[in-house]
């Protein structure tokens, strides 16, 4: 029988397999960041035992750096001990780390990538949920606990049961201004935060192929706020003109041998799925959340739903909650919902193509007087490139702030943050209670739809710009 | 992990049922980075009260925490078990311990040992008695032994073989070292690395 592209990454890593334990699977490259390696590190240090592959170990600090006076001392001391710990750490067992003012700093999920580490057919862990972004090249990449965090580290092993398999085919051209952000949203808003429990999710089908390996990155990363331990997309020719001649990308007679490999990767036609999903692409539309997880989503035309439209008793009390929190009132149209902050960036968003989509929109508008703009590249390098293309002088002259790669305002772990009260449109992955700043509102949307917001001061599509181009 | 097989220290009584991990170690002391140093933090608040058990001087160096039934609930925090630890304790004795924590301590090398409810009270009042009482607490016959107290234990069979092992999940890992140099062995060449190119 076929196996799929999941079953084919999986028995390509057993290192040991036992009758009745978990599989012993090799790890590819084990990503590090600053919050969930410390006592990795010193459980390692106090058994004494060194870190097995240094060489396939990379750290970056990412989720307490600031973006702004990035070479000064990181003001608050919990932040300031993560990194300096990561420091040393790194230093003392030999891992190769990317600090502030490095060239190649930024966020983990942006940096493996671009340095052409991450590539189809590997094992990815991180200390990180989000570590699902990877898959985007068809590799197995999933989230670790810090215990798991020391197991790799010590062994470059993890004892693992093997995951279940669910395909996701979203068929036919997606309509003009309907990006792989929304595509996810409208999955999750599908499947729901707990459909892809125990799964990992191959995402297949015409409108998946014609996406480019940014919105490939994109559509993987949030497979884990449907609750998946990963996402996959099966690696193609995108996949292959993405990774060719990238600083860690084979060269030469092994990347024939490597292209050769990848291309005995894809699901076999007649493998099988334990779930399937199929989604008519034509029918999808700009996308955005009005409550406080990323299931709860809807097209940019509706309203704010009432607890009436409630699948269960459950349900009905979430959306009474959410309503409460997001402070909006059922009927609503969502494009009436005023937004004090529009955030782009994130592992999510914060990729040069994003940029270059937000670039877009803004050419020639500004933000409107009501909005604060934060435009927070992904990486250093993306930073680099966006300057080249002249994208940073659009973003000032609409009257955006351009800053320093990191996590920023994904997350209220570093100064980027929302103030009670304060609502924002980001291009983030979680609108949960307080992500982005105790009390604040999260609206997540694609960057396109992040730019024309800050133009208008509500939730818009670019397309409402049209008629106000200048 | 160091192999344990025997134990044998003084014990203190802590006569509290429901003891949770936010009693253990409450959540201000899981900022750090570290995964040792949180003995200060170990029942932090009880600690404030100076007649708290642990605040007496006659208990003072013991190794043995004899706890009330349904010892360790609540939040999964592994730094409940880490802050006991550096506390000095190597074995909690119980007639009941939730899950996630007997879990965590197994990972950790905490020994948790489960003894009816009758066995407790009669070493809450031995220890009681004499602080200076010796316990004994031995993993390979199951048995604990405090004065005229002699008593067997519940303690899980894979659990138990790993810590007399001495190993920790990646203790058992790290036996399979010649499966893991087989395995890269046949990893291609071209598969990329982290270190610097050129
Ligand atoms: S950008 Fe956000 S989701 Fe991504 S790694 Fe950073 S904090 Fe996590």
């Amino acid at each position: 029988m076929g196996r799929t592209l999941a079953e084919k990454v999986w028995q390509d890593h057993i290192v040991r397999q036992a009758e009745g334990e978990p599989d012993l699977l090799y790890i590819d490259l084990h990503l590090v960041h600053e919050v969930t390696s410390p006592q990795a590190f010193d459980g390692l240090r106090a058994a004494g035992r060194t870190v097995r592959r240094p060489d396939l170990t990379l750290a970056t600090e990412d989720h307490n750096t600031p973006t702004i006076d990035i070479l000064k001392p990181i003001a608050d001391p919990i932040s300031r001990a993560q990194i300096e710990a990561l420091r040393s750490n790194c230093a003392e067992f030999g891992v190769p780390v990317y600090s502030l003012g490095s060239i190649d700093q930024g966020i983990v999920h942006v940096v493996g990538p671009q340095l052409g580490l991450t590539q189809p057919g590997m094992t990815v862990v991180c200390g990180d949920s989000h570590t699902s972004t990877h898959g985007a090249f068809g590799a197995l990449a999933f989230g670790i606990g810090t215990s798991e965090v020391e197991h790799v580290l010590a062994t470059q092993t993890l004892p693992l049961k093997p995951f279940k398999t669910m395909a996701i085919t979203v068929e036919g051209d997606l309509p003009a201004g309907v990006t792989a952000k929304d595509v996810i949203l409208a999955v999750i808003a599908k499947i729901g935060t707990g459909g892809g429990q125990g799964y990992v999710l191959e995402y297949r089908g015409s409108a998946i192929r014609a996406l480019s390996m940014e919105g490939r990155m994109t559509l993987c990363n949030m497979s884990i706020e449907a609750g998946a331990r990963a996402g996959l997309v099966a690696p193609d020719d995108v996949t292959f003109e993405y990774l060719a001649g990238r600083q860690h990308a084979p060269k030469g007679a092994d990347w024939e041998a490597a292209v050769d490999y990848w291309r005995t990767l894809p699901s076999d036609d007649d493998a099988t799925y334990d779930a399937e999903v199929v989604i008519d692409a034509t029918t999808l539309a700009p996308f955005i959340t009005w409550g406080t997880n990323p299931g709860q989503g809807l097209p940019l035309d509706a309203s704010v739903p009432s607890p009436d439209d409630a699948r269960d008793d459950v349900d009905r009390v979430a959306i009474e909650r959410a309503l409460e929190y997001m402070d909006l009132t059922p009927g609503m149209p969502l494009r009436d919902i005023t937004v004090d902050t529009v955030f782009v960036g994130s592992c999510t968003n914060g990729r040069i193509e994003d940029l270059r989509a937000v670039a877009e929109v803004l050419q020639g508008r500004r933000v409107a007087d009501s909005v604060r703009m934060l435009v927070v590249p992904g990486s250093v390098r993306v930073k680099h490139q966006a300057e080249d293309e002249g994208l940073d002088k659009i973003f000032l002259a609409a009257g955006a702030e351009w800053r320093e790669a990191g996590c920023s305002m994904c997350l209220a772990m570093n100064p980027d943050k929302l103030t009670p009260g304060e609502r924002s449109a980001s291009t983030s992955n979680r609108n949960f209670e307080g992500r982005q700043g105790p009390g604040g509102r999260t609206h997540l949307v694609s960057p396109a739809v992040a730019a024309a917001t800050a133009v208008t001061g509500h939730l818009s599509a670019p397309s409402d710009l049209s008629s106000a181009t200048s | 992990m160091e192999k344990f097989i025997v134990h044998t220290g003084t014990a203190i009584p802590l006569r509290r049922s429901n003891v949770d991990t936010d009693q253990i170690i409450p959540a201000e002391y899981l900022k750090r980075i570290t995964r040792h140093g949180f003995e200060d933090g170990l029942f932090s608040a009880w600690r404030k009260d100076p007649d708290f058990v642990l605040n007496r001087p006659e208990y003072a160096g013991a190794s043995i925490l004899v706890a009330g039934p349904d010892f360790g609930t609540g939040s999964s925090r592994e730094h409940a078990v880490w802050a006991l630890q550096d506390y000095g304790f190597a074995v909690v004795l119980s007639s009941r311990f939730a899950d996630i924590f007997r879990g965590n301590s197994g990972k950790g090398g905490l020994l948790t040992a489960q003894l009816d409810q009758d066995v407790i009270e009669s070493l809450w009042a031995a220890i009681e008695a004499d602080p200076s009482m010796e316990v004994t607490v031995d993993l390979d016959s199951r048995q604990v032994r405090a004065g005229d107290i002699v008593a067997d234990f519940d303690v899980d069979d894979y659990v138990r073989w790993r810590l007399m092992e001495g190993l920790d999940d990646i203790g058992i890992t790290l036996k399979q070292a010649d499966a893991i140099d087989a395995f890269e062995a046949t990893r291609p060449t071209w598969k990329p690395t982290t270190t610097p190119v050129a």
